[in-house]
């Protein structure tokens, strides 16, 4: 083997190592050096970005040895390189000296999220500061265009440059900040973090604390799967279907067993336990048995000394198959002569019919003044999480099964590994990792049941990565939606009635097919309050990738059709758009498409408002050349009502802009009668300091801050005197899923109650020694007071311990309950609310579409960190901009065209827009604190809104997705009206 | 990890390059930044062959492979030269404008900074930004000639080849990369009265490829003849670094500008990196006013044979944005001509 002269940050390294090695596997597997991370081996993602004698290289295809004799420079390095602000403790340090100002702006501005795109970012922007004391915006946008961040949304990270750029330069000092305060010490912050007007904080709660978890995802500490290594690990790998429908005739492996370094080759005879997996319908094999039904099928997975090895042993696998015809849309599915994909449910490819009824669409129509009628399509998405999937399977030496992997939802893994092994679940442990993105994309079983077989096959640890490629065929996906929806009114705008039929592409195997659907069905009527409502929704198994969740979960998809029929009824009409959202909303006292009764906590009415506010009086103007993006409330004041008829005579002119506007709601909670339960458990210690306990899975959103604050806030302790644990199995408390935008509400609830549990178990301790009613006492700042007396919380829980009370309380807390569809009632126990503006400019010599800007106003019901809540809608509207104009995951008879990242292009920093974010803040009575969900509200009402304005800019109306700039200039230049 | 390539060499010259491919016997291939070639192997494993190299020949560390120099008429460069080199470099920004814009939209920053311009003249796809700039600055490649940094090596004429010469079909090079070596490029830099301009449109979904680019090359005629130059109006974009400022192409108070000789190059309109050879033809002697461009644009329309691409562009959408992106491309490079 040659022998690799390295310097690698300032430390001189010869290593032998194979020709064809990249750098990223040499810094990553045989330095250990881990910080760097590999996101799509094709060098088009840039989260393995380093510095190769200074200049920034995606090492990911970078061969090693081209790297011979140079100096190359890792996030591990990043800080030496620093020669900071020397003495930490004088008054004018920053609180991390020990930090590139990078890092430190990286954390200080919320540029820090699920973290895996971090250390690239970081390693670029070193490199762009080396050369450019003081970057523009285009600048940074320039430097940054190829480090994905699929989190943030991009701003916070332009403001993280920014402001380090300040510090590198030596200009002046951004004024440090205590932890756990945010207030500015000294001085003038210039580049203060990025928040929303919120209420007042109260002691943690509301308050904008960086992430507890940043300071080890800016410096490349915090392990994600892919990072742990085991002594005597093995490598797997699974060999995938050859085609979307076929019989198995025969599996041969006996080959593949036979090659040097194979410890394991397993199939479905190989599964013990039960033979398909599935988080609600039991119905996709853990290994093939019968057929193969989607490209991403997994007929055979082996274990070997090498990954090499292993990849070479698929070669030798051989699967006789009998082609069968092939399902590829779903209303060919529904057809009774389409071929049969899966028939679990007994009818067919219908996984499931769902059916909305209320009041009598059919009168309801009937008495419109006017009825839109229209036809939608949107195709199917992927999450492009940076990090594909990982897991890690070993037997301990007691005979459990271990599992590492960054899943959304711990207990099921658990749950349905135990079963497919055919062993209690008690004798499995799921271990979650750090987790780099997930959006809905990590809750489906990956290779968490393959790793468990092959460790207790070979009775070693075993590694599954997959890459890029394989993470993009194989795991499930946004719907595929068609649409047809009409929606009635009066001449005034009020809604009559709302009819739609949705055909969902739920692909091979159900994943959360039904929920999902059920979801864009009860949510067709759009946030309004419509009296007559009929949805009918079939979700239909095909041979194209599974669907399941993704972030909005079914409602990203109605809300497309919902809001483009209420614009253009707003045309028809000659509203207002915003009036006419205004006047059918949803608030306290409406009922539902599902005849539930809003009771409280609707805040659209105000979202409307504080949009209508922001955008100014016209900013309903169309194709306005005049509009200028930083100023829009200048020139057009005076105008009289907002004209929204396209100007079909602007399209000779080079650009076209105007604003578009939507509407949306979204549930918090599972819902549907489904017990929505969450665990924590809070643990007081001797010194004072506290852990909060969940298998709740923190995928970049910020649950850890919102569990230390909630625990800080009832037991009065300072923030960094609280730690979280996360999604241990034997550990945690199952926290449920990490989907419907549901951890802040139920996880944030269970981490209250408990850590009011243990302040009451305190307090009986404390009121004897205080001699004071444990109701009169207050936790203050780690300390319990009474009547100008005070004792240290730590003396608290000695003297608790002495007395033999426990210092650990454990609550379940369940939401109000809820009731399924069809029964009328509350089916879910809150939503958020959310209105958009967009404002696009449409190039009319190519069609290209930028969105400027975003006016988004959401009501959260209570904002529990500000700068988590604002890196939350910023990345939702980023990766909505995505839905709406970059992304689509497209297969062609059930075979993957899109199967590599360069082929799905997820919005890049050059793509973001500004973004002004107002939140509402209409209560929830029973969220902790009054908060309920927003993971998935910023992301829904954006597509609508950039099509609208893509209307009011070039008069033709978007009825498919992603927007192709090819279709819509050939459009613009033959006069027509709209693009499919 | 696939294992692409047994054996890893690293020349410094060309003679021990060309040694190293004469003893691989054709299973061993040329390599500098490997942007391209890795992403074929991978896509090519994926899509179920094995491919596996004997070896990969680096060849950017050759002597002479870092050369960006301006000797004897030419502005030379080596096969090593990255294309965020060239877009850093002020010799080509002022004397070969075209290039630098062209290579500034290759891929990502972290590509640019490994992915060399030769590499991508040698994958010869037709929409090759770098190439499509070369192609419009009428340059040469240098095969199996070294490039050693002594100025008579630089400069004689030995294994100089037309740069059109070079490419057979889409991503078919007539230099066989497993036994031959470009070394460098050669062109001549615009002079005074001459000035050069790189556009393209790009898709936000799908393919990674360029939809459409145009390099020009312009030259004037020294004395302004005839009437006044009319304004270009409306049809020229506004878009890129064409400023609009008094001595932009609405000005009344300049003087007509002449085409003395133009190169026009545009890609993806055929198999290969293609010329518009009658655009030219009929655009020399031409006064650049908006009938003109008119006029040159249906001579463009009339050459090319654009296709449609899967998940990439229409036939209909390119010879659309033809016109636009003429007008923008000459546009600039007309500009940079009164300036």
């Amino acid at each position: 083997m040659p022998l690799l002269n390295i310097n690698v940050n300032g430390q001189d390294h010869a290593v032998e190592i194979e020709p064809h090695e990249y750098l990223a596997s040499v810094l990553r597997e045989r330095l250990g050096l881990t910080g760097t991370k590999i996101g799509c081996d094709e060098a088009e993602c840039g989260a393995c970005t380093v510095l190769v004698n200074g200049t920034p290289v995606d090492s990911c295809l970078y061969p090693a040895l081209k790297a011979d004799g140079a100096r190359v420079l890792t996030i591990e390095g990043l800080a030496g390189t620093w020669q900071g602000e020397g003495d930490a403790s004088s008054a004018s340090a920053p609180d991390q000296p020990h930090l590139h100002p990078l890092q430190r702006e990286f954390i200080r501005q919320g540029a820090v999220q699920c973290g895996f795109c971090t250390p690239g970012l970081i390693m670029t922007a070193k490199a762009l500061l080396n050369q450019n004391s003081n970057p523009t915006d285009d600048d940074i946008k320039t430097a940054l265009k190829d480090n994905f961040c699929r989190c943030t949304g991009y701003i916070s990270v332009m403001n993280a440059v920014k402001a380090a750029a300040v510090q590198v330069a030596g200009q002046t000092h951004v004024p440090g900040l205590k932890p756990g305060t945010m207030k500015l010490e000294t001085g003038k912050d210039v580049y203060a973090p990025k928040l929303p007007e919120t209420k007042a904080p109260l002691a943690a709660v509301g308050r904008p604390l960086p992430r507890l978890d940043a300071e080890a995802k800016v410096t490349g500490a915090a392990k994600y799967a892919d990072d742990y290594v085991f002594p005597g690990m093995l490598f797997g790998a699974t060999l995938r279907a050859k085609y979307p429908h076929a019989r198995i005739v025969r599996i041969d492996t006996e080959r593949a067993k036979a090659l040097t370094g194979v410890r394991a080759v397993l199939t479905h005879a190989n599964v013990p336990g039960s033979k398909n997996h599935g988080l609600i319908f039991n119905d996709w094999p853990v290994l093939c048995y019968d057929k193969v039904r989607y490209m991403g099928d997994a007929i055979a997975i082996v274990a070997a000394e090498t990954r090499e090895a292993a990849e070479r042993a698929l070669d030798l696998i051989q699967v006789d198959y009998e082609e069968l015809p092939v399902v590829d849309n779903p209303i060919d599915a529904l057809k009774p002569a389409a071929p049969v994909v899966n028939d679990f449910t007994g009818h067919g490819n219908l996984l499931k019919h769902i059916h909305v009824d209320k009041g009598d669409a059919d009168r309801g129509l009937a008495e419109a003044d006017i009825v839109i009628e229209r036809e939608y399509h949107t195709p199917t998405y992927d999450h492009a999480f940076l990090e594909p999937e990982c897991s890690i399977g070993r037997v301990t030496e007691d005979g459990r099964i271990e599992v590492y992997v960054g899943s959304q939802i711990p207990y099921e893994d658990r749950r349905q590994i135990a079963a497919s092994l055919g062993i209690p679940e008690t004798q499995v442990r799921v271990i979650g990792t750090v987790i780099g993105g997930g959006f809905g994309g990590k809750e489906d079983i990956a290779a968490q049941i393959h790793v468990a077989l092959l460790a207790r096959a070979t009775g070693r640890p075993v590694k599954m990565l997959y890459s890029r490629h394989e993470s993009l065929i194989f795991h499930p996906k946004r719907h595929a939606t068609v649409i047809r929806i009409k929606t009635g009114a009066k001449r005034d705008g009020r809604l009559t009635a709302v009819r739609a039929e949705i055909y969902g592409d739920s692909g091979a195997y159900a994943s959360l097919g039904d929920k999902v659907m059920t979801r864009a069905a009860t949510h067709a009527a759009g946030p309004y309050e419509v009296p007559n409502v009929k949805i009918d929704c079939y979700a239909m198994y095909t041979n194209n990738p599974p669907a399941g969740a993704f972030r909005g979960f079914g409602v990203t998809q109605s809300a497309f059709a919902v809001e483009s029929n209420m614009d253009i009824l707003a045309h028809e009409l000659e509203m207002d758009p915003l009036e006419l959202r205004r006047m059918n909303a949803l608030r306290v006292g409406a009922t539902t498409s599902t005849g539930q009764l809003v009771r409280e906590s609707a805040g659209l009415v105000k979202c409307i408002e504080e949009v209508e506010r922001e955008i100014g009086d016209c900013k309903l103007q169309i194709g306005s050349e005049k509009l200028e993006v930083g100023n829009p409330k200048t020139e057009i004041e005076s105008e009289e009502l907002p004209d929204l008829r396209p100007p079909i005579s602007k399209f000779q002119s080079p650009t076209s802009r105007a604003w578009g506007v939507a509407a949306a709601y979204k549930n918090t909670g599972l819902g549907g009668g489904a017990a929505d339960k969450s665990g924590a458990e809070v643990e007081v210690y001797d010194d004072g300091s506290a852990e909060v306990r969940s298998s709740a899975a923190e995928i970049g959103q910020g649950l850890p801050n919102v569990l230390a604050q909630i625990a800080a806030e009832e037991l009065g302790l300072p923030i960094e005197r609280v730690r979280v644990l996360l999604s241990d199995t034997d550990l945690t408390p199952d926290g449920g899923p990490t989907t419907a935008s549901r951890q802040t509400f139920v996880t944030g609830n269970a981490a209250r109650f408990a850590a009011k549990g243990i302040r009451e178990l305190l307090a009986e301790t404390a009121s004897e020694r205080l001699e004071a009613p444990p109701d009169k006492l207050v936790f203050r700042d780690g300390f319990i007071e009474s009547d100008g007396r005070r004792v240290p919380l730590t003396d608290v829980v000695k003297w608790a311990k002495e007395e033999g009370r426990t210092t650990r309380y454990r609550h379940e807390y369940t939401a109000p309950e809820t009731r399924d569809l069809g029964e009328g009632g509350d089916m879910h126990f809150a939503f958020s609310y959310a209105a958009q503006a967009a404002l696009v400019e449409v190039d009319t010599n190519t069609g290209r579409v930028h969105v400027l800007k975003v006016i988004a106003a959401t009501d959260v019901g209570r904002a529990i960190n500000p700068l988590a809540l604002e890196g939350q809608i910023e990345g939702g509207i980023v990766m909505c901009i995505g839905n709406a104009l970059t992304e689509e995951y497209i297969a062609e008879k059930g075979r993957i065209w899109t199967d590599r990242l360069a082929k799905y292009k997820m919005p890049g920093i050059k793509e973001t827009p500004e973004i002004v974010s107002c939140i509402v803040e209409d209560e929830s009575s029973t969220g902790p604190y009054g908060a309920k969900g927003v993971g998935e509200i910023s992301s829904i009402p954006t597509t609508p809104a950039i099509t609208n304005a893509i209307y009011n800019a070039t008069g033709v109306r978007v009825y498919s997705l992603p927007v192709d700039q090819d279709k819509l200039l050939l459009a613009m230049r033959a006069g027509r009206k709209e693009i499919r | 990890m696939v294992r692409f390539w047994k054996d890893y060499h690293s020349p410094t010259t060309l003679d021990e390059a060309l040694v190293l491919l004469a003893h691989y016997q054709g299973r061993a291939r040329v390599v500098a930044g490997g942007t391209d070639l890795f992403l074929d192997l991978s896509a090519a494993y994926e899509s179920g062959e094995r491919p596996c190299l004997d070896a990969l020949i680096d060849i950017t560390r050759m002597e002479g492979a870092d050369a960006l120099v301006e000797q004897d008429g030419y502005i030379i460069i080596g096969c090593g030269v990255t294309h965020a080199q060239i877009v850093g470099s002020p010799l080509i920004q002022a004397r070969a404008t075209a290039l630098a814009e062209a290579c500034s939209v290759v891929g990502g920053p972290q590509v640019r900074n490994v992915a060399t311009l030769i590499g991508n003249v040698a994958h010869a796809l037709p929409a090759a930004d770098g190439t499509i700039a070369l192609l419009a600055l009428d340059a040469e490649a240098r095969v199996n000639e070294p490039m050693r940094n002594d100025k008579s090596q630089m400069t004689n004429d030995k294994g100089w080849r037309p740069l059109g010469e070079l490419f057979r079909g889409p991503g078919e090079s007539t230099v066989d990369a497993t036994r031959e070596i470009i070394t460098a490029v050669r062109f001549r830099p615009t002079g005074e009265h001459a000035a050069s301009a790189f556009a393209r449109v790009m898709r936000p979904q799908g393919v990674a490829l360029p939809i459409l680019g145009m390099a020009v090359k312009a030259r004037r005629r020294m004395k302004a003849e005839g009437g006044r130059m009319k304004t270009a109006g409306t049809g020229l974009p506004q878009r890129g670094p064409v400023e609009q400022g008094p001595r932009g192409p609405s000005s009344e108070n300049d003087g007509g500008v002449r085409i003395e000789e133009i190169a026009i190059s545009v890609g993806p309109v055929a198999p290969v990196p293609f010329r518009a050879s009658r655009t030219e033809a009929f655009l020399s002697g031409k006064e650049w006013r908006e009938d003109v461009l008119e006029h040159a644009t249906q001579v463009l329309l009339s050459e090319v044979a654009p296709r449609s691409s899967p998940h990439r562009a229409t036939k209909e959408y390119r010879l659309e944005l033809l016109p636009s992106l003429l007008s923008e491309t000459l546009g600039m490079a007309i500009e940079r001509l009164r300036t």
